[in-house]
């Protein structure tokens, strides 16, 4: 061999470590990421008493001594939750029937960037809107200050929709046209083949996007903490008017200023956050698999 | 209208349904931006853009220079190592390994952490553990890894896009592995890369937790690497929760959709041209 020719091989080998290394940047930061969040919260957790922690109704870190029990903020995340998938699935669902089989072409066109541009929407836009609009809105006509579960599942409801019919109209336009057209040559209706037969075989991804709209909200943090009103009280499903905080609420209001034990004790609510949205995102991506199947 | 009223009764309220769920989507698309921008526009004055922020005048300019900054130091940490490990997995990998199944696993776990969750790791590890505090290297590495899956895809895809026919033929002139991609793929995927980058210049823009504990919010142009400011979206947050500058936080929020709206739209539009050229 030449030395030009072993100098170039020198080169290929070069960058192939270089792309190596690279590709291993995900893997690496995924590991720091576990690391740094499980041995602050974990321990943190320990001490404190895992159970105590995840069940304690009481948020006291000026108490002495403090108190943290995150019972009310998990289920403050439960509410806003499932208030956004009761707003936002149905709407999104028919949005996504819509766009994947009723849509005229001329429409279709302009309406596929709009759904792109409510996803690009950055959150502390949408909290903002929601302290001016959504908040005055629900006090003036539902009563209690404004500031509540509700106002929150409203807002969270708005914010998922893209999400859920992007992946949903996605999945519906994924089922063989032989599916469609062997009930349309049954004589069935073009409503009842979409929703009685092509609907029903896309089931997987639209479960997949329900499940993504899920980690989305349970993440979501600005818009929550600008119009949920966070107090960290353990509240009861018919309290929606009321005010409650969620898990990632209480890691934004307080991280700020938390020292020492109040600053784990926040780091431990970021990883039970982390490991409920990771649950989630596993669940998503065994639906994923399901479907590509 | 004849169509519609020869519908059974079951199907016609189907049919509306998912016109419905349309017409409230696009309603809450036009009522959202109509709102902001709307009631933003009147209050964009040059005083919004003074180079100094005070009590009296709470300009945005500061902000928009560290939302300069952080995005152009995040996009020089994460574009490199995007750009390569796509080219890693689509050019060099073996389908299928064991490596690629990691980095595929991970990067999807990078994708779903939610940023409050990047915001806390940012502050323990980039502020607390390696003393970089609230700074414009703490949080540029911040959003260089969250927008690190996005890169990625976006660039895998497009490599994805360019056909085999143009490797082959790059092959059967001698041209080596690292040549072929560097002079023939790499050119050819530029602009889905560049719908990709544009795409997650608009994602830190608009990117709020992350920020706040690993840049900081202060109103002040950060004079170093290791110094503290704020980005339009912290800016925003920070207006609306004090709560005294009404007419300042209207025209803050229209200003920071409308930057975030153009770049997305900026991006897309360039990703519609690709796959047009390629018919």
């Amino acid at each position: 061999m030449g030395k030009r020719s072993l100098r170039l091989l020198n080169r290929e080998y070069a960058a192939k470590i270089l792309f190596i290394i690279s590709a291993s940047a995900a893997i690496i930061a995924v590991g720091l990421i576990c690391v740094f969040l499980f041995l602050q919260g974990l321990p943190a957790m320990w001490d404190m008493g895992i159970i105590r922690f995840l069940t304690g109704t009481d948020w006291r870190p000026t108490w002495d001594p403090p108190r943290f029990g995150i019972l009310p903020m998990i289920v403050g995340s439960l509410y806003v939750t499932a208030g956004a998938i009761l707003f936002g699935v149905p709407i999104g669902i028919f949005a996504a029937v819509f766009m994947a089989k009723f849509c005229p072409r001329p429409i279709y066109v302009i309406l596929k960037p709009a759904i792109n541009l409510l996803a690009g929407i950055p959150s502390v836009v949408y909290g903002y809107f929601g302290m001016v609009v959504l908040v005055p809105f629900v006090r003036e006509n539902f009563g209690g200050n404004g500031n509540s579960i509700f106002t929150a599942s409203i807002l969270l409801g708005m914010m998922i929709l893209p999400t859920i019919i992007t992946i949903s109209e996605n999945a519906i336009r994924a089922i063989p046209p032989e599916i469609y057209e062997g009930a349309i040559a049954l004589g069935a209706s073009h409503e009842r083949a979409t929703f009685k037969v092509v609907l029903p075989a896309a089931k997987s991804g639209v479960m997949a996007s329900v499940i993504l709209g899920i980690g989305r909200a349970v993440g979501e943090t600005m818009a929550v903490r600008m119009v949920a009103g966070n107090q960290a009280i353990l509240r009861m499903p018919h309290e929606f008017l009321s005010g409650a905080r969620t898990l990632t609420a209480n890691v934004v209001i307080e991280l700020g200023y938390a020292y020492g034990e109040h600053r784990a004790a926040l780091i431990a609510t970021g990883v039970v956050l982390f490991v409920f949205v990771m649950i989630i995102n596993a669940l998503f991506s065994i639906l994923k698999k399901k479907e590509s199947a | 209208m004849d169509k519609l009223k020869r519908k059974k009764p079951v199907d016609l309220i189907l049919f509306l349904l998912t016109w419905l769920g349309i017409i409230i989507t696009v309603s809450v698309l036009i009522f959202v931006v109509g709102y902001v921008v709307i009631n933003g526009l009147p209050f964009i004055r040059p005083s919004l853009f003074a180079r100094e922020f005070t009590t009296e005048n709470q300009s945005l300019f500061p902000a928009l220079v560290g939302t300069l900054m952080i995005v152009g130091l995040s996009l020089i940490l994460a574009v490199p190592l995007g750009v390569f490990s796509a080219i890693y997995l689509v050019e060099y990998a073996k389908r299928g390994s064991r490596f690629v199944k990691i980095v595929r696993l991970t990067t999807e776990t990078l994708a779903g952490i939610p940023s409050i969750v990047y915001g806390l790791f940012g502050f323990i590890f980039f502020g607390v553990f390696l003393g970089w505090g609230l700074s414009l290297m703490s949080g540029a590495f911040t959003t260089s890894i969250m927008i690190l899956p996005l890169i990625m895809r976006t660039t895998e895809e497009s490599l994805k896009s360019v056909p085999d026919t143009y490797r082959e033929g790059s092959f059967g002139l001698g041209a080596g592995r690292l040549r072929t991609v560097a002079r023939i793929v790499l050119p050819a995927a530029t602009p889905g890369i560049l719908a990709g980058v544009i795409l997650a210049i608009g994602r830190i823009v608009g990117e709020t937790a992350a920020i706040i504990f690993t840049l900081g919010n202060v109103a002040r142009m950060p004079n170093n690497l290791f110094d503290t400011g704020r980005t339009l979206s912290a800016h925003m947050y920070a207006l609306a929760n004090e709560g005294t500058h009404p007419g300042e936080a209207h025209a803050t929020a229209a200003v920071l959709l409308i930057v975030v709206l153009l770049i997305n739209a900026l991006s897309s539009w360039i990703a519609r041209s690709i796959t047009k050229d390629r018919g």
